[in-house]
């Protein structure tokens, strides 16, 4: 059934994302608070969703994955730039029209222990939004919350629980089942998997795609594991203090990846083979993310960039498209 | 082999107002001198309490190490008292954790604090530390470190906090390091410089390694024996290569076919393992895996089969042999 994914690579964009920056200020002093920077968490970025299809965002700690699916959201709101959601443009809404654009799209959090409501059952944390956006209510919506249970793998007749009753893969299907309860077309799923253990998390993924599959849905699927995203994903991005530097389809991006930030990182997984892995070669790379307070001039990537030339202190590359829609921002590809 | 650490039959729970937990439940292993031994398993599953019972560093109450011996340099550790046990703890035995920032007094500067860990455990003169904190810092890759030895740990990143630690905990030299998931909180381009040290150091020092961990790659770079823990019991132990050449427990096998790959060619489906791991505080009464076993059989249900050789170098608990029940490859 992946193929019907697959077929969807060329269909309809569902999401443009165009220049997207996204700054929080830095301020000081206590009485007259006054704003001595900005903290560049996303940085002008532009990207596709195809409609059905999943794209994986990857990157270290800190580059800015999340607050580009919050951006995206409009949870906050951009600096600047576009996000165009089935061609209209959301950070041009406000109010009850930006409210039903959103019922469109949800987001499935990393930490299945913060982002459930530990006073609330899980019949009520499932129905909320079924509540909120005047879908179901009474006998109707319990019946539906039993239904988005079953969906998910749990036991409708867990509808009177708490939180605190479940694992941490349980809770991930509980959270999974909520976003699914106002029929999105497109969920952000940020690090679904990380905080759950290793025997758990391919339950989650087989989840998530079979969810897929069964109800059309499109995923932005944001992670830091490369094996787990490279299973997942139609299309990949791969993101460096707070911008994007490489996007193609997955086996391209994994089979052939240009830029230098990429190939280091392909290079740091390890593989579960003491055979392969006696034998690999790693790109280690020096130091640490500079601060997105303070990003370097030129390629952001400068610092720790083992193939930096001269040009790449002094200016930015572009992210351009170097052919078959394999984008990347380097000048070795100029 | 030159045996440097024995663990026999180690048991720890914890008393708690729910009921006793059983973390650990037995189990006897060697550590060999200069290898490197990784414990993997999920989490719960025993991994920090095993290794914290060595030193016995667990909280009493409401834990307690019911039973068992760690025979050390001739001496069970379990029954050393408390002055001699804290010369060999942090000495000879060294502990990094998972958290470097937990671990490091955010109100002392670097300097200080690896300084005073050579100063009380290796009687150096004030002055004779901090040159040796340096070269420490310098050893474990902390750019520029005559100057930052001054900095406090908020000022350095995860990673560089983590090489601290790892500095503190070679400082005195040890014979055995043991190392709590040092890697897990950070980045993969970071835990693959830290992985790069370690495995650097270990050669220039020969000391032995237990490495602590989730993750089945980081292991198979790293370590010369694995041990798989489940619910509180050793499952598996084997050579690296052997446990993932031909993994003999249900569990590891699960493990290993439910983690996508980087180097295979993607799978439509992953593969796995259904089921949640066992509750301690009840735990089951047959074999803990039986549950989430593809293979059980009735007898799996009953009794807790006890680990024994099944190649050699090469330790499973199970009652079925599961190379007779699956495939070469499938
Ligand atoms: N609300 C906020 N106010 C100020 N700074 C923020 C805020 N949210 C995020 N940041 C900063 O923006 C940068 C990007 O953060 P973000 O959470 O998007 O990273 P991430 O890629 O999701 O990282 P991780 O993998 O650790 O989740 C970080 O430097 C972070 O400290
Ligand atoms: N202070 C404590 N009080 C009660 N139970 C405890 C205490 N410390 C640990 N336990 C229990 O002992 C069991 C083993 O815990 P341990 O910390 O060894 O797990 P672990 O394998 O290290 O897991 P992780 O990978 O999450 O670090 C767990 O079920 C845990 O809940
Ligand atoms: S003893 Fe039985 S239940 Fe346990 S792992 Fe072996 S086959 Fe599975
Ligand atoms: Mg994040
Ligand atoms: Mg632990």
């Amino acid at each position: 059934m992946a193929e019907t994914r697959g077929n969807n690579r060329n269909g309809d964009v569902l999401l443009r994302v165009e220049g997207l920056k996204m700054h929080f200020p830095i301020t000081q002093g206590i009485i007259w608070q006054r704003q001595v920077g900005s903290i560049k968490a996303v940085d002008g970025i532009d990207f596709y969703i195809n409609s059905g299809e999943t794209l994986g965002l990857v990157g270290e700690s800190g580059c800015g994955k999340s607050t580009t699916g919050r951006a995206i959201l409009q949870l906050y709101r951009p600096t600047a730039g576009h996000v165009y959601f089935q061609g209209v443009d959301l950070t041009q809404m406000k109010g009850e029209q930006l409210r039903r654009q959103r019922r469109k799209m949800q987001m499935i959090f990393q930490d299945p222990y913060a982002s459930l409501n530990p006073r609330m059952t899980v019949g009520n944390i499932v129905g909320e939004p079924l509540e909120v956006h005047n879908i179901a209510r009474g006998k109707e919506k319990r019946e539906r919350v039993m239904e988005l249970l079953r969906v998910v793998g749990l036991n409708p007749y867990f509808v009177n629980r708490y939180p605190h009753e479940f694992s941490g893969g349980q809770r991930q299907r509980i959270g999974i089942a909520r976003a699914l309860a106002v029929n999105p077309d497109f969920i952000v799923c940020d690090e679904p998997i990380s905080a759950l253990d290793v025997s758990i998390q391919a339950q989650i993924v087989n989840l998530l795609e079979e969810l897929q599959e069964q109800f059309g849905l499109t995923y932005l699927f944001i992670a830091h594991d490369l094996s787990v995203v490279r299973h997942i994903s139609d299309r990949v991005a791969v993101m460096y203090l707070g911008k994007l530097v490489e996007m193609t389809d997955r086996d391209t991006l994994y089979e052939n990846p240009l830029h230098p930030y990429t190939e280091a990182l392909l290079s740091a997984v390890p593989i579960p083979d003491p055979q392969v892995e006696a034998k690999r070669k790693r790109i280690i790379l020096e130091g640490d993310v500079p601060s997105p307070a303070n990003p370097p001039k030129g390629c952001n990537f400068n610092t720790r960039c083992p193939r930096a030339m001269d040009i790449c202190f002094e200016e930015e590359p572009p992210f351009k498209d170097v052919g078959d829609g394999h984008y990347v921002a380097c000048f070795l590809y100029e | 082999m030159d045996t440097l650490l024995e663990v026999k039959d180690l048991r720890t729970q914890f008393f708690t107002q729910d009921g006793v937990v059983h973390a650990v439940n037995g189990i006897s292993y060697e550590l060999h001198r200069g290898e490197t031994l990784a414990i993997v398993g999920e989490s719960g599953c025993g991994k920090s309490v095993s290794v914290l019972s060595l030193i016995r560093l667990i909280p009493q109450p409401p834990g307690k190490i019911v039973g068992g011996e760690v025979w050390f340099d001739g001496q069970d550790l379990l029954k050393l008292d408390e002055d001699d046990l804290r010369r060999i703890r942090g000495n000879r035995i060294a502990m990094i954790f998972q958290d470097p920032m937990t671990s490091l007094n955010p109100v002392l500067t670097i300097g200080q604090q690896v300084e005073e860990a050579l100063q009380l455990h290796l009687g150096m003169s004030k002055h004779q530390a901090r040159q040796r904190s340096i070269e420490l810092l310098e050893m474990v890759g902390i750019p520029d470190a005559a100057a930052r030895i001054d900095d406090y740990p908020h000022q350095f990143s995860g990673g560089m906090r983590q090489r601290v630690m790892i500095a503190m905990g070679l400082s005195c030299n040890p014979e055995i390091l043991i190392a709590d998931q040092p890697t897990t909180a950070l980045d993969v381009t970071i835990q693959a410089q830290i992985v790069d040290l370690v495995k650097r150091l270990k050669n220039e020092v020969g000391m032995a390694i237990i490495w602590i961990t989730h993750d089945l790659g980081v292991v198979a770079g790293l370590a010369e024996r694995v041990i798989v823990m489940y619910a509180g019991y050793i499952v598996e132990e084997a050579e690296v290569n052997d446990l993932y050449a031909d993994p003999r427990h249900p569990y590891t096998l699960g493990l290993l076919r439910s983690i996508p790959r980087l180097d295979r060619v993607r799978q439509e489906k992953l593969q796995p393992i259904e089921g949640l791991p066992p509750d301690l505080l009840d735990p089951p009464k047959g074999c803990p895996f039986a549950p989430r076993c593809k293979y059980r059989i009735d007898r799996c249900w009953e009794e807790n089969p006890p680990l024994r050789v099944v190649a050699p170098n090469h330790r499973a608990a199970c009652w079925i042999d599961v190379t007779d029940v699956t495939g070469a490859q499938d």
